[in-house]
């Protein structure tokens, strides 16, 4: 593209134009005879949260290593802010911000010394003493890194990330490691950088994360993208009208089922779990108040009552096919369906 | 120059305040100047065994910055994913380097000061007994030429070797050239063979050029300019083909 011709803002940046901040179409990226990104597809625009959701091992931090300019795709185009992530790397090094997903930062360093010093990396950087403030790190801007804690070392990340004023903004598990109270003072500090219209794409395999974070959720497997929409999308896709309840053991499911008229189905799942299935075009909070009426009337308790799904049912029923399928085909750097199996489990919460 | 100056200042952060590293550019080298000249049982060769040990321990402190500490700090850093990191900034690859660079010549500059006064105080006599330090010339340009060759070696280490292997390389062949590099005990004191051998390697080339221009008034062989200069070629040649930022 040509630079003379660019509308440019007055910092020599471009405006943000017709095209998204970030184009994947089409990238295979492989590691010897490992394929990590196996044909994906995707936009981001800006001021938009995109987050690549998947398993360990599904192809995500290939892909925004891509998109980042640390490996070639083997095919595929990709751009970010019209650029080519490698060939135009040094235009875009001062236009986007980067988390790795670890490390990265000179261990014996403070937070106060490391921000400074990539302050000084940029043209126009954020002032460093307000960043500092912003992540909450002034009272330990003297500790060297490798004594911070996991979630002040996730949080000079996202600074570093921040302190060029990037448009686009690439955060590879931004809350790994990180406490639950960390978790929401990174979650709104991102939220507020899509806010403030810069496009930002993160990583996670954290389904709360994408659910509460993502404008639009992108779940990934073995390199391939196997559902997109808004976390509202994909969980009414696997939407099934049931209603899931808990209560005692060994309830009447039968007597249940009957109290709630023709069609419709009691099911104990697990000891005490109970999906209740009316009959089709049913309302469902006339199914609900029969049901709480029900187990009043009987002395049963009532735990959880949920009608809809959530993103991590939705996700389970759109890569839990493929595992079915594609058992003893695993490609990738996923292994066998048993131990993604147990990893996928690991990584909800 | 805002970025350069910047990371220059870091880089010289990390080195003077890094205890090992001190230990190994600082203290080892002052430490075997004043106890063997001091106490004589070192084969130099000489009356004033001062005279054999500043030039030796010069091209040692040499060796210990721009080899040993470049390569632990540098391999370190690659372990941390620092330079993966400084790889997504504005900052780039030559000015990093430039600042590397720069940090080992700051750090000589101090070694050479520590070391001549403590030389000095010795009773060394630059250019040897009656000698002026004429070829002061001669000495720098060798040392320029040995930093060069010995930080391709230390970035050699670095760029390939995962970093607690690349610790104990790069000591172990401080220890090995120091040896064989002719720095404390004269390269003639060695067995013939491994004497030849010793002389095609840049520590007793740097180590034989100084003992010639600081300590007896005699210029650079042209066997040490040669064995220098293709080292110094060699070695960053050898760096840039290999190194691997992640």
């Amino acid at each position: 593209m040509d630079a003379a011709t660019r509308p440019t803002d007055d910092r020599g940046r471009a405006v943000p134009g017709d095209s998204p901040a970030v184009v994947c179409e089409g990238a295979v990226v492989r590691y010897g005879s490992t394929v990590a990104v196996d044909g994906l597809s995707f936009t981001a625009e800006r001021g938009e949260l995109v987050a690549l959701l998947g398993p360990n091992g599904a192809g995500k931090t290939s892909t925004v290593e891509a998109l980042e300019g640390f490996r070639s795709p083997e095919s595929g185009t990709l751009r970010v802010l019209g650029l080519d992530p490698r060939h135009d790397r040094a235009a875009l090094v001062r236009r986007t911000g980067v988390m790795l997903q670890q490390g990265g930062v000179y261990p014996t360093l403070g937070p106060g010394q490391v921000l400074h010093l990539f302050a000084r990396y940029y043209d126009h950087p954020e002032d460093p003493e307000d960043l500092l403030d912003l992540v909450g790190l002034t009272r330990v801007r003297r500790t060297p890194w490798r004594r911070l804690s996991g979630g002040e070392q996730q949080r000079l990340s996202l600074a570093l990330a921040l302190v060029g004023r990037p448009e686009v903004l690439f955060l590879d598990e931004p809350t790994a490691g990180v406490d639950p109270e960390g978790r929401l003072a990174v979650r709104a500090l991102v939220a507020a950088q899509r806010d403030r219209g810069r496009c930002v794409l993160l990583t996670t395999h954290e389904l709360t994360e994408a659910e509460r974070l993502a404008d639009r959720v992108l779940i990934i497997d073995r390199g391939r993208l196997v559902a997109e929409g808004t976390p509202a999308e994909l969980t009414r896709r696997v939407a099934d009208g049931a209603v899931r309840f808990t209560t005692d053991p060994g309830i009447d499911s039968a007597a249940l089922a009957g109290e709630l008229g023709a069609g419709t189905s009691v099911v104990e799942d697990a000891p005490g779990s109970y999906r209740l299935i009316p009959p089709e075009g049913a309302a469902v909070p006339d199914a609900v108040a029969a049901l709480t009426g029900w187990l009043a009337a009987r002395g049963h308790a009532l735990g959880d009552l949920r009608t809809g799904r959530t993103l991590e049912e939705a996700y389970l029923a759109l890569t839990g096919d493929r595992d079915a399928v594609g058992s003893g085909t695993a490609t990738g750097t996923t292994g066998t369906p048993v131990g993604r199996r147990a990893r996928r489990t690991r990584g909800r919460r | 120059m805002r970025p350069l100056a910047a990371q220059l200042r870091v880089e010289l952060t990390l080195v003077l305040t890094n205890g090992e590293t001190l230990l190994l550019t600082l203290g080892i080298p002052v430490v075997f100047l004043v106890f063997f000249s001091t106490v004589h049982v070192l084969p130099t060769g000489t009356p004033h065994p001062v005279d054999f040990l500043v030039p030796g321990v010069l091209a040692l402190a040499v060796m210990s910055t721009a080899m040993t500490a470049l390569a632990i700090g540098t391999g370190f850093e690659r372990g941390y994913g620092v330079l993966k990191r400084l790889g997504a900034t504005p900052l780039g690859r030559p000015r990093l380097l430039a600042a590397k660079i720069a940090a080992v010549l700051g750090v000589e500059l101090l070694q050479a000061a520590v070391l001549a006064g403590a030389g000095l105080a010795l009773g060394w006599h630059p250019g040897g007994p009656g000698g002026t330090g004429a070829l002061a010339g001669e000495a720098l340009a060798a040392v320029v030429l040995g930093t060069v060759a010995f930080g391709g070696i230390g970035l050699v280490l670095a760029g390939t070797l995962q970093p607690l292997v690349n610790l104990a390389v790069a000591n172990a062949l401080f220890v090995l050239l120091l040896l064989l590099g002719g720095m404390l005990v004269p390269l003639d004191k060695l067995p013939a063979g491994l004497a030849d051998l010793a002389r095609l390697l840049p520590a007793a080339a740097l180590a034989d050029a100084l003992h010639g221009t600081l300590g007896h008034g005699a210029p650079v062989a042209v066997r040490d300019w040669v064995v220098l200069a293709v080292w110094a070629v060699a070695a960053p040649v050898a760096a840039g083909l290999t190194f691997r930022w992640e």
